[in-house]
């Protein structure tokens, strides 16, 4: 069903999208991508101009990502497509387009870059720390607008390298070490998904023409059920290190650590939701029958990192390394929901990547003010800063509170949508995510307690208050927050009908049927 | 009377030449004679820009000229020349572009080393361009000696080269063992071909080719072990493990642009030969040879990757990696199917650029006296040399596989050929020592970017700022030009590669 229609609406818009009069996600994608070489083009004598350059392409990539969101049809599945032939000896196309389960995902990336360029700036270099971060925003964008295999692979993989010289650049101390364990871990990672992507085009062309495109593979569903496992699996393992999920996260506290803020905030905001928004894409949609039989693993593995990513957090001395490991807790989460196979728990999968792209994305930010003006995220280092600076305090509450899930915050409504959702087929699985939450609160508002609250030492009562700078930094995030928690319908209501078409596509790919208690609205809360 | 009669009615039939199908063999090896006398009337020492500028107008007339051939096999099809000795089609041009390109770019490199370390000009582009010579003749060969011959040629030019910088001991090291070893692999591939004749009766191709298609040999074994001895020799040729010692010792000891050439041209020479014989010849005893190639294949990969990430000079480093990435152009002959041959060219190709230009920045960072080659000379370089090291790093991301980068797709072609030949384990094997390989890569970028410059003996700032010459920014902008254009947009080298599968033709 959803095949079809995607594939008429790739058949049909062969050139550009329906609704806009030109190909707008090309030109989403090649923007900052144009942005980082005007970038790496002027004059290093002015490194303020590069900034103020950098800036101005990534606000105006952020402004056509809302320009999408706007024209963007609910229910209409894949719209916006760009289709062209790109390597046509192997069947490669640029083929991009988006429906609800990666509209969200494009208008995070859009809108998180320009707040961490703005949010925190390089101790050096200023014109190549702006180009990478814009290399690294075309880079997200095209994954998450590809619907070519071959083209998701590209964009995949080459986000690393601007990570990589971003946190080897500007990071911490400790950066040699962490820059190259992330990149060859996720190296690591995806080297088997690039057997399989070859591995899948082939399969399922049966001798006939090779063709790289999502669409047509998904819809042809002619991969055997055994080797449909094996392909999977060698997808799972490049997604499973980039979420990351339980035994494979070892990369993610150093980079994230030793990374630049700006760094940090991309990481956790937009980069791991690579990884999960792969599992929904190439996982469930390619290879159903595989994702519904490997389901019960992933959720297992899903909720081992919620408790122990909690846990672990919870006797972090530093307080970025904290945020890392409540990032594993979080992630669990929305694997948890997507492999619950049911409609709300894959909404609240998607709705949790962008509610913690915001809230954790918010936290690094602060989290970085506060390094930047005491040098220490040692949390022993900080004390009673509440006294010197109340309004940061404030704000810090807020975010930490939408991380921990609190009613009328957004992290409420995507967490309490994974739990009804996974609670009719997973029952178990979902009362031991239910402590994840409570550790959650155990772990931020100790952290909060030891940090803000008491009396300031003699360091800690110079420390300065947040600036009218940050504050208007900070406040679309902020207001994402509130508007999310209070009246998360608009958002709900673009990705729904996708998802049901999306768990309709598996039910008709594989044996598995959606119970039929939860197969009603799923109504915000 | 009688006798004299009976002469002129012997008729000695003359071979067809087909000059023009020549041009960029003569080319080469003219300019290389004229460019000996040239330099022997000109004052000594003084003319090293204009030797360099004349090797690559002819190098540049040989490739352009190539290019037309193509065309030219493209509208009438490919043929042999001088009576079966050579083959006119797409694989040889291919392959006369690829090595005519690498020594132009060679050249450029080559120029600025020669001022810098105050060598004499001449020998070195003489010699060069016959081994460019050797190369051509080795992948149009359609005779067994003649591509003997053609090996030769490349190889013996190659000791020399090898030994050009007459004060450096480590030089003269490299040649030494690169010429004992060298010769050595010769041998073998010489009682290969002898065994092959005797096993088929001709070191024509074509006409082992159709012995093996219409004859059940009642000796296939001496055939099997002629093929066997083959690929030792070859093996030696590309740096397959376990024939790769030398590897290592003549890239680290030969001067740096040398290494570079060796890296491209001689290697892809010789898997010109290698490709066109295997594939070409002997696709009836594949069940004979695929294994063989397969074990070469792993073996080479593994050792070529694990090898590499525990040393520390750099030169050795990138011989290392070449050892690997012969191994991945081995995957694409091991597959035996026009994928995988075609995958192998277009790896070459783009090895090609992407190795010279390694080297060519390796030959800029070496500084005076060709020394700096430990990962400590590439400490901080990106501070004092941003372009520079980023174009490194492009280099070598390329090797090390990453998307939009010719590298990158050079990978992917060789790997979907395994896939598609259901040949799994050794994608799989494959990929994982390339990203043990990719460790190696990162080691120098990040020497280059991250590691911290203070209270370091050895520094790029201590060491004097690195000199960019035009001419090596030029050899070394081409190869960027070229990785990065055929990484974003490969179609146009990839349908190159696809055409230029050597093709069996008979001989009239």
């Amino acid at each position: 069903m959803l095949a079809t229609t995607l594939l008429k609406a790739s058949e049909t818009t062969a050139s550009h999208g329906g609704q806009v009069p030109f190909p707008i996600l090309t030109v989403l994608v090649l923007l900052p991508l144009a942005g980082a070489i005007v970038v790496a083009f002027t004059p290093s004598r002015r490194p303020e101009n590069a900034r103020m350059v950098g800036l101005l392409f990534s606000v105006a990539t952020a402004a056509l990502s809302i320009y999408v969101m706007v024209n963007f049809k609910a229910g209409q599945g894949m719209q916006f497509v760009t289709k062209h032939a790109w390597i046509s000896r192997f069947g490669i196309s640029w083929h991009l387009g988006i429906d609800g389960i990666s509209l969200f995902m494009i208008v995070l990336s859009g809108i998180l870059f320009p707040i961490a360029m703005l949010g925190s700036k390089p101790h050096h270099d200023p014109k190549p720390y702006t180009a990478w971060l814009l290399v690294l925003q075309a880079g997200v964008l095209g994954a998450f607008c590809s619907l070519d295999l071959f083209l998701f692979f590209v964009c995949f993989e080459i986000v690393l390298v601007p990570m990589y010289f971003l946190i080897g650049g500007w990071g911490y101390a400790n950066r040699q070490y962490a820059t190259m364990k992330f990149f060859i871990y996720t190296m690591a990672g995806s080297a088997m998904m690039l057997i399989g992507t070859i591995a899948t085009a082939v399969i399922s062309a049966k001798g006939a023409k090779v063709t790289f495109d999502l669409v047509e593979i998904a819809t042809k569903g002619n991969i055997a059920t055994v080797t449909g496992r094996w392909l999977f699996l060698s997808f799972a393992l490049a997604f499973a290190v980039k979420v990351p999920l339980f035994p494979l996260h070892t990369w993610l506290p150093d980079a994230h650590t030793e990374a630049p803020t700006a760094g940090s905030v991309i990481l956790a905001g937009v980069m791991l939701k690579l990884g999960t928004y792969g599992f929904i894409r190439f996982g469930l949609y390619l290879f159903p029958r595989a994702a519904v039989y490997f389901a019960p693993a992933l959720v297992t593995l899903g909720v081992v990192g919620i408790i122990y990513g909690a846990i672990v957090a919870t006797m972090q001395k530093d307080l970025k390394r904290l945020v890392a490991y409540s990032s594993v807790a979080h992630l669990g989460f929305i694997v948890l929901g997507t492999f619950a196979l049911t409609t709300q728990g894959i909404e609240g999968g998607i709705l949790q990547m962008v509610n913690h792209g915001v809230s954790t994305g918010a936290l690094f930010l602060m989290v970085g003010m506060i390094s930047e003006r005491r040098h220490a995220r040692e949390i022993s280092q900080l004390k009673g800063l509440q006294k010197s600076a109340p309004i940061m305090a404030g704000v810090f509450t807020l975010v930490m509170l939408s991380s921990i899930g609190v009613p009328g915050l957004n992290g409420f409504v995507g967490e309490f949508l994974i739990l009804i959702g996974s609670f009719t087929t997973r029952r178990w699985y979902t009362v031991v995510a239910t402590v994840g939450v409570i550790l959650a609160a155990l772990y931020l508002l100790w952290a909060y307690q030891r940090v803000f609250h008491g009396e300031p030492d003699e360091a800690n009562k110079k420390f300065k208050e947040l600036t009218l700078h940050e504050g208007l930094v900070l406040a679309p995030l902020l207001g994402l927050i509130v508007f999310m928690g209070i009246y998360p319908k608009p958002v709900l209501d673009r990705i729904e009908p996708d998802v049901k078409q999306l768990i309709e596509h598996v039910q008709a790919n594989s044996n598995y049927h959606q119970p039929s208690t939860s197969a009603g609205e799923a109504a915000a809360p | 009377m009688n006798l004299l009669a009976t002469l002129t009615d012997i008729k000695i039939p003359a071979p067809e030449i087909q000059w023009a199908a020549l041009t960029p063999m003569f080319i080469l090896i003219g300019a290389s004679f004229v460019l000996m006398i040239l330099a022997v009337l000109t004052p000594m020492g003084r003319r090293r820009g204009a030797y360099a500028m004349y090797t690559c107008v002819a190098s540049g007339a040989a490739a352009i000229v190539s290019l037309c051939l193509w065309f030219n096999v493209k509208a009438h099809g490919a043929r042999t020349l001088v009576s079966g000795a050579l083959t006119l089609d797409g694989f040889s041009v291919f392959f006369s572009f690829l090595i005519c390109s690498a020594v132009f770019v060679s050249a450029l490199l080559i120029d600025d080393y020669l001022r810098r370390e105050d060598l004499e000009g001449c020998e070195i582009y003489v010699l060069m361009m016959c081994a460019a010579v050797g190369g051509l003749v080795l992948a149009s060969a359609n005779d067994l000696i003649v591509l003997f011959v053609g090996l030769e040629v490349l190889s013996i030019a190659l000791y020399v080269m090898a030994a050009m910088h007459a004060r450096r001991a480590t030089s003269q090291e490299a040649a030494i063992k690169y010429f004992v070893l060298g010769g050595f692999s010769s041998a073998f591939l010489l009682y290969g071909i002898a065994l092959t004749y005797g096993g088929t009766g001709s070191t024509n191709l074509v006409r082992i080719s159709t012995f093996l298609q219409s004859n059940f040999s009642k000796h296939p074994q001496i055939i099997v072990a002629g093929l066997g001895l083959m690929l030792v020799g070859f093996g030696f040729k590309v740096a397959a493990a376990p024939f790769h010692a030398w590897a290592p010792d003549v890239y680290q000891g030969a001067p740096s642009p040398v290494s570079g050439f060796m890296a491209s041209a001689a290697k892809a020479a010789a898997f010109a030969g290698l490709l066109r014989v295997y594939v070409m010849v002997f696709p009836t005893m594949a069940n004979d040879w695929r294994p063989a190639v397969w074990g070469l294949a792993v073996l080479t990969v593994v050792v070529g990757s694990f090898l590499a990430i525990v040393q520390t000079d750099v030169k050795r480093m990138l011989a290392y990696s070449s050892i690997s990435h012969a191994g991945f152009i081995l995957i694409g002959l091991q597959a035996n199917s026009a994928d995988g041959t075609s995958g192998s060219m277009f790896y070459l190709l783009s090895y090609t650029f992407m190795v010279l230009g390694s080297f060519g920045c390796i030959t800029l960072i070496g500084r005076t006296g060709d020394d700096a080659h430990s990962l400590d000379d590439y400490r901080g370089l990106a501070k004092q040399r941003p372009v520079l090291a980023f174009v490194f790093s492009v280099f070598l991301f390329a090797q090390a596989g990453v998307p939009l980068t010719s590298g990158f797709i050079a990978k992917f072609g060789v790997l979907s050929a395994a896939v598609k030949t259901h040949s799994y384990a050794i994608a799989i094997i494959a990929m994982l020592a390339a990203v043990v390989g990719a460790f190696l890569y990162l080691r120098i970028v990040v020497m280059m970017y991250v590691a911290n410059t203070e209270g370091e003996a050895r520094t790029v700032e201590t060491a004097g700022r690195v000199a960019i010459p035009v001419t090596a920014g030029i050899g070394i902008g081409i190869c960027f030009m070229f990785t990065l254009a055929v990484g974003f947009a490969p179609d146009w080298a990839l349908n190159f590669a696809r055409d230029a599968v050597p093709v069996l033709v008979a001989s009239k």
